[in-house]
């Protein structure tokens, strides 16, 4: 509790714990679905991401300035509907002005309502803090996660194709380079093995401070 | 005859082939939190199983006879969801009224299933690849709650087993879960193709 209250005391502290110190991804390990599903290539993770920073921000947001009204057994029901708006808000946008975008991500735009980071916020953030601690929280733990993605999404488009954002940066076989792209990186599997990697990573480095 | 052979065809392919958490990466959140013990994993399994199935027949009502009617689409992931809360709620509910020893086993479970991406995400595939008939969608919620325990419990029984290795300190708790699921994952890739 103490350290939450720390967290929330200034707005740069609050903004910036959601980058670094309480990343959604890789230190809380909370929402791992869409992390391991959209990361095949940096575009489709820089998208989701994106949307996820709406989504959050947008949803702590009304969080927030409805607290007050908050009653203990419907608070759950009340946050689900508050994201649920802002998801279909956020489906339908990319569907309008990106539409191979939301073909490619499918069904996993719907599925950031039960993303677990943002009902996380909403529960220990949203509804205790103002809004403008509130949108700065959204927006770093938006940002943490959305690098987190770009890091994992880079990662294995860089393997499994030797591309970034398709433009390449290893010479392939097929171009009469040297490197052999990993079909394996694309696949579900390097999703699960790249991301228990760089969480290796993150602890060995965080644990030497 | 041909209905059944679809019908058992799809539940296969739901547990093994199309597995919700090896190919969709659904449900990832329990799967690496609760997958440390058997027991425990095996709950989640149930629980998760029995609220897919039925919020699978709920949502596909839903959708086929209120939302599609009404051209109302757009609002369907909205629906959805309050759809499988209200659902999740009045298990729970009945549960602890009527069935107690059932509640006590997988009761704590239950509240945690409204935001398990498994079940939302079957309800939005079922949408999603136009499922037409109500027994289909049924059994393929069904197969994906039965895939989800198998995925659960395999899990939980190799991480039972691995808390007898050394692991190294920068690997252990998260990051080998992940490698392990991995490797895993890489195993029942050899299933791919195999039906649908």
């Amino acid at each position: 509790m103490a350290a939450e209250n720390a967290t929330f005391s200034s707005p740069r502290r609050t903004f910036l714990a959601g980058i670094f110190r309480e990343n959604p991804t890789l230190v809380l390990l909370v929402g791992m679905c869409p992390p391991l599903a959209v990361t095949t290539a940096l575009k489709p993770a820089l998208t989701m991401g994106l949307s996820v920073i709406f989504v959050l921000v947008g949803s702590n947001l009304v969080v927030s300035l409805m607290r007050k009204m908050l009653r203990p057994h419907v608070r759950m029901l009340m946050f689900t509907v508050t994201i649920a708006a802002f998801v279909t808000v956020a489906d339908l946008f990319l569907q309008a002005f990106s539409p191979e975008m939301s073909a490619k991500l499918g069904a996993y735009i719907p599925l950031i309502i039960v993303n677990c980071i943002i009902i996380f916020r909403a529960e220990a953030c949203a509804s205790k803090c103002g809004p403008w601690i509130s949108i700065l929280d959204g927006l770093g733990m938006g940002i943490g996660f959305t690098l987190a993605m770009c890091l994992l999404g880079t990662v294995r488009e860089v393997f499994a194709t030797g591309c970034i954002l398709g433009i390449p940066v290893l010479r392939t076989t097929a171009a009469g380079g040297w490197f052999t792209p990993w079909a394996a990186m694309s696949m579900p599997c390097g999703a699960f093995i790249t991301l228990g990697l760089i969480l290796a990573l993150v602890s060995q480095l965080t644990r030497k401070k | 005859m041909d209905n059944l052979q679809v019908l058992l065809m799809g539940f296969i392919s739901m547990v093994i082939v199309n597995n919700m958490v090896f190919t969709k990466f659904l449900g990832t959140c329990p799967y690496l939190g609760v997958s440390g013990r058997i027991d425990m994993a095996f709950g989640m399994g149930a629980a998760v199983t029995f609220v897919v199935t039925l919020s699978g027949l709920l949502t596909w009502m839903v959708d086929h006879w209120i939302m599609t009617p009404l051209h109302l689409e757009v609002l369907n992931s909205l629906c959805f969801i309050l759809v499988i809360a209200g659902a999740v709620q009045l298990v729970e509910m009945y549960l602890r009224k009527f069935f107690v020893g059932l509640y006590e086993a997988f009761g704590i479970f239950l509240p945690l299933i409204t935001t398990n991406c498994v079940i939302l995400g079957m309800c939005l595939f079922l949408e999603r690849w136009g499922v037409d008939s109500l027994l289909e969608a049924v059994v393929l919620s069904f197969g994906s709650g039965v895939g989800f325990t198998v995925a659960i419990c395999i899990m939980a029984a190799i991480r039972e087993n691995m808390r007898m290795s050394d692991i190294p300190r920068c690997l252990q708790n998260a990051p080998i879960t992940l490698i392990t699921a991995g490797l895993l994952t890489l195993a029942f890739m050899g299933f791919s193709g195999m039906i649908r």
